[in-house]
Formats: C-alpha cells, structure tokens, sequence
C-alpha cells in the first residue's frame, strides 16, 4: 500500500562574486551568514545523522562522499537547510505533504537567496556583488545539482524501484528540462546539438549508484532515510533540473510521487524498461523535435512523448481503480500532465509558458533572428545563462511570462514559517519561539539546552508527526522550552 | 492517446504552416499580437543582457556541486 508522499527540494545556486575575487566557497559563506545575520539568531546543523556513504543496496562505502563540517549550515524559522556544498550556496526546502506547497518553498528558497543578495552588499565592498543563478551548469563540463526527495515504503524491492522509476526519469525532461545552448557531452561541440531539452542529461554515466559528483547515476542510491529505516526510505533523485517554471517544479515533483506511489502499489507497466538508459538520456535530451526514438527492453522503440503518454495512461487507470490518495494534489497534476504533453506532441507555443526549455528556446530562437545570427554566437550562451539570473532586474525567465502557482503572500509567508503538515512544523515552530534554546537540529531530530539539566534530543522520526495538528497548541501554550520538554513527554502522539 | 501522438509534426514544418496564408483572420491578429510582444519583450532583453557577453560567458565557471 503507498505511502503519503512527502516531498522536498535540494537547490545548488550557481554563484559568481562580481568585481571581486573568485572565490566561490567563501563568497557562498558571506551570502548566507549575511541572511542568518539579518533574519535569525544562529542555529547549528547536528551532523549526528549524516550517512552520505550509506547505500541502497545493502553496502557502506569507505571513502564515501564527505560531509564538510566546516562549512556554514544554518536552519530557518520556515524548518528549511541553507548551507554551503561544496562551492555552492544550497538550500533544502522544509519537508512537504503537499505537492503545491513545495513549490512554493521552492519559490520561498528562491526569495531567500534574492534577499541574501540584498544583505550581503551591506559587507561586502561598493563595487563587488553576488550574483546567484538558478540553473545546472555552467557551460565548460561542470554541473551542480538539484535534488528531489520523496518519502518511500522501505518495502518496495529496491530492484523493482530502479526498474520502474527508469523510463520516468529518462523521458519525464520533455517537460521538465530547463533547456540549454550547446553541448557539454564529451566529443560533442555546440554545432551537432545547437540547443537541448536539458541542462543535466549530459552528465549522466551511469544506471544506478551512489555518486553524486563523478559517473553521476540516473538513479541514485544513497540511503540516508532521515527518519525510521525500518519503514521508510527517502529516494534521493538527482536526475533533474532546477526549475524556473513553477509549473514545471510541479510537474516534476507531481508525476515523479505518482509514478512512486504507483511503484509501491505494483501497478507501474512492466514492459517500459528501456535497453540503453544512458545513451536514451541524450538523445532525448538533444532532441528538441521531440521525434527520435528510443529502444526498449522487448525491442520496440518509442518517442518520449510516447513513453510518458504510456505512463499517464497507467496513472489514470490506478487513478480509476483506486485513487491517489498518498499524492495531494494528484488529480490537478494528472490534468496538467495530460495538458502539457498535448502541448508538446500538437502545438508546442501552447506550453512555452509551463516549460522551460520551451520558453527559453523560443526567445534564444527569436533573438537569433532580430540580430540575424546564424549558427552559434556567444550572445545566445549569455541569454541562457541570464534565463536563470536570480536579479530581478536581469532575470530573462521572468520576463517569459510563465505561469504561476504560488501567491506572493504565501510565499513571503513561507520564508519565515514552516509547513503545516509535517515534522519540519515542529522544527520551524521551536526555532521560531525558543531560538536560545535550539542548540542543534536536523531533518530527524532538535537538540533542546533545558537548563541545568543535560542537553535534551527530541527525535522525530516520523516526517508526519510534529504537525500543527499534533502540536500546535502546545507549543503555543508552553511558556518556556522546560515545559514543553515535560508535556511532550506526557504526549506519546507527538 | 497514441495516436495524438502520431499527429505531431515537427516544429520546423509547423512555423512554415503558420506563416504561408491559408490562416483565418483572428488567428493572425493573434499572430500578430504575439509578435508585437515577442519584439518588446526583445527590446527589452536587448537592454537587460549582460552588455560584454564574451567576458560573461567566459567569466561564468563553476565548480562542480553536489
């Protein structure tokens, strides 16, 4: 039986330091303490809990991808994580039950860094700036990621998972592809792939692994659960790109925990599973046309377009027999599921304002023709990159007219306070009242200074407790963190 | 729902449809409207894109993430 998906977004900006030295782990530093400075008090990340070694398959590798200790790591009123990773300021969205909702703290993210900006000036000499850019690589072979999470039964044979999940993550960029000028595959130059679907596809070597920087696997098995590992895993999903469209961000996430709940449910169409993954990747991604094809296990050879349609028409017939119960919002995104691949196989200008790629290579295009280019010119590498300018007053995207979802208000709202429905409630709540008090928090737990007595751990390994449902009114009645400590003692619900 | 699919043509053979006559009026109105638009929006990126796209481009290196 599925679970409720809870959902999240890791997002790695790109940063530049203008008129000033490069420097990009420093100046990631200087962003977000100019933030923690400006907003909060200072609340450590308790690193108790990180295994980024760990793997799904069973194994533990030595050497595994490091955890940088040293570097800034700070938790937000609104229970998000806004760190430097390696030379990359990142923000982790609080965990979300609904689909929407993460877009809009995905949208919040966004306002975060745009206020970081801003606050960071006031240190930084007159003439240097920070410049962030939401997007995935940088043009010359280097990519950085943004990650989905999705809250899944441990039951589910991992093998199976890896299977299914496959197809989705090969052909689902049709839709969520941030688009790109050029190439960046080895061997391949700007000339044979003048613009692609997406800004990742080129780093994908392998199936599966546990990699995140090197032979980066289009599913990745790294297994931190970040909450009970007898229940649950949390898949770890690396394949995407970041968004500018939130209609796209809701897209990705949508589909992706319909496709895992119809996973869980074993009702996933068995005969999908494509021959050759990581080649299929590319040539879905260096195919704007949207009309090659590519080979499946049982011989036959699709479109993307065909392999999604075959996907959506399996969700719609779980839909029919019995729901989507564990997906808020399942059946709007089923509808704009159906919407956008419509678009895309008829009358591509009808979805230029819900998917990136589309909207960026419709102005690339039209700005080609206005200054008579023929063939590449580095003018339309710059307006690739300023697509993702998180300036309000260079951002291209924003001027595209893409579609939104989120409302200002609940975005602004969204920056200081926490969602509703899951633990990162309880975690945004206590930093919010008791920020003394909070000597450390992770995604699984808050480490609460009580006074004389020793330092006090609160585990929340359930990402669905800790809830305003389950308590709210306590923390709301407790006068002190002492008291709360004692009455969540008595509440076994929490 | 295959065959939606089957129908697609590619978008080079689109745009030529769409600018040959044969188009209803409205639909060129509209045509006409989303091309007035396209323009401003390109003034405008005109004046918006970083003005030394050479040094931008070649300035924008990142180390690799995650």
């Amino acid at each position: 039986m599925a679970i409720p998906k809870v959902v999240g977004i890791e997002t790695e900006y790109g940063i530049l330091v203008k008129g000033g030295e490069s420097n990009p782990v420093l100046a990631s530093s200087v962003l977000i303490n100019a933030y923690v400075a400006a907003t909060s008090p200072r609340i450590g990340w308790d690193f108790d809990d990180e295994r980024p070694g760990s793997d799904a398959r069973g194994f533990t590798l030595d050497g595994g991808p490091d955890v940088e200790m040293h570097l800034v790591n700070s938790v937000l009123t609104n229970g998000a994580r806004y760190y430097v990773d390696h030379a990359h300021p990142e923000i982790s969205t609080p965990e979300c039950r609904g689909i929407r909702e993460a877009v809009v703290y995905d949208r919040a993210a966004e306002e975060i860094v745009r206020c970081s900006m801003e606050y960071s000036r006031s240190v930084l000499a007159d003439d240097v700036e920070l410049l962030l850019y939401k997007n995935n690589s940088d043009g010359k072979g280097n990519s950085y990621g943004c990650h989905e999470n999705y809250l899944i039964d441990r039951g589910v044979p991992f093998g199976r998972l890896v299977a299914d999940i496959t197809p989705h993550f090969v052909t689902r960029q049709i839709f969520t592809g941030a688009g790109k000028v050029g190439s960046e595959e080895p061997g391949t130059s700007v000339s044979d792939v003048p613009f692609q679907i997406s800004q990742r596809a080129d780093f994908f070597e392998e199936e599966v692994g546990l990699e995140t920087t090197l032979k980066r696997p289009i599913v990745n098995t790294r297994d931190e659960p970040h909450c009970d590992p007898v229940k649950y895993r949390r898949l770890h999903v690396i394949v995407g790109d970041a968004n500018m469209s939130e209609v796209a961000t809701y897209l990705k996430l949508g589909t992706t925990a319909i496709v895992l709940t119809m996973i869980e449910d074993d009702t996933f169409p068995n005969d999908l599973a494509l021959a050759n993954p990581v080649p299929a990747i590319r040539i879905v991604s260096h195919d704007p046309s949207l009309t090659r094809t590519i080979g499946l296990r049982d011989g036959r050879r699709m479109t993307a377009l065909e392999v999604q349609w075959s996907i959506l028409e399996a969700a719609r017939r779980h839909q029919k027999r019995r729901g989507f119960a564990s997906v808020e919002d399942a059946d709007d995104v089923l509808n704009r599921w159906e919407q956008v691949l419509a678009g895309l196989a008829s009358d591509r200008s009808t979805v230029a304002d819900v998917v990136d790629w589309v909207a960026k290579e419709r102005v690339v295009r039209a700005y080609a023709e206005r200054h008579s280019i023929e063939g590449y010119d580095v003018r339309l590498k710059a307006l690739d990159l300023q697509y993702h300018d998180m300036r309000p007053e260079k951002c291209i995207a924003s001027r595209l007219g893409l579609r939104t979802i989120a409302g200002a208000d609940e975005v602004r709202r969204a920056m200081t306070e926490p969602p509703h429905s899951t633990r990162a409630y309880f975690r945004g709540r206590l930093l919010a009242k008791w920020p003394e008090s909070v000597v450390a928090a992770n995604w699984d737990s808050v480490v609460l200074d009580v006074g004389r007595d020793p330092l006090r751990r609160v585990p929340m390994m359930e990402p669905l407790r800790g809830t305003r449902e389950l308590v709210g009114s306590l923390i709301d009645s407790s006068d002190s963190v002492v008291e709360l400590v004692t009455r969540l003692g008595a509440t076994p619900e929490m | 729902m295959a065959e939606r699919v089957h129908k697609q043509t590619p978008a080079s053979e689109r745009r030529s449809d769409a600018d040959t006559e044969n188009v209803a009026v409205p639909v060129t109105e509209t045509g006409e409207k989303l091309k007035a638009e396209l323009d401003d929006l390109l003034d405008e990126i005109d004046e918006v894109l970083e003005t030394n796209a050479e040094d931008f481009v070649k300035s924008y290196i990142q180390k690799g993430g995650e």
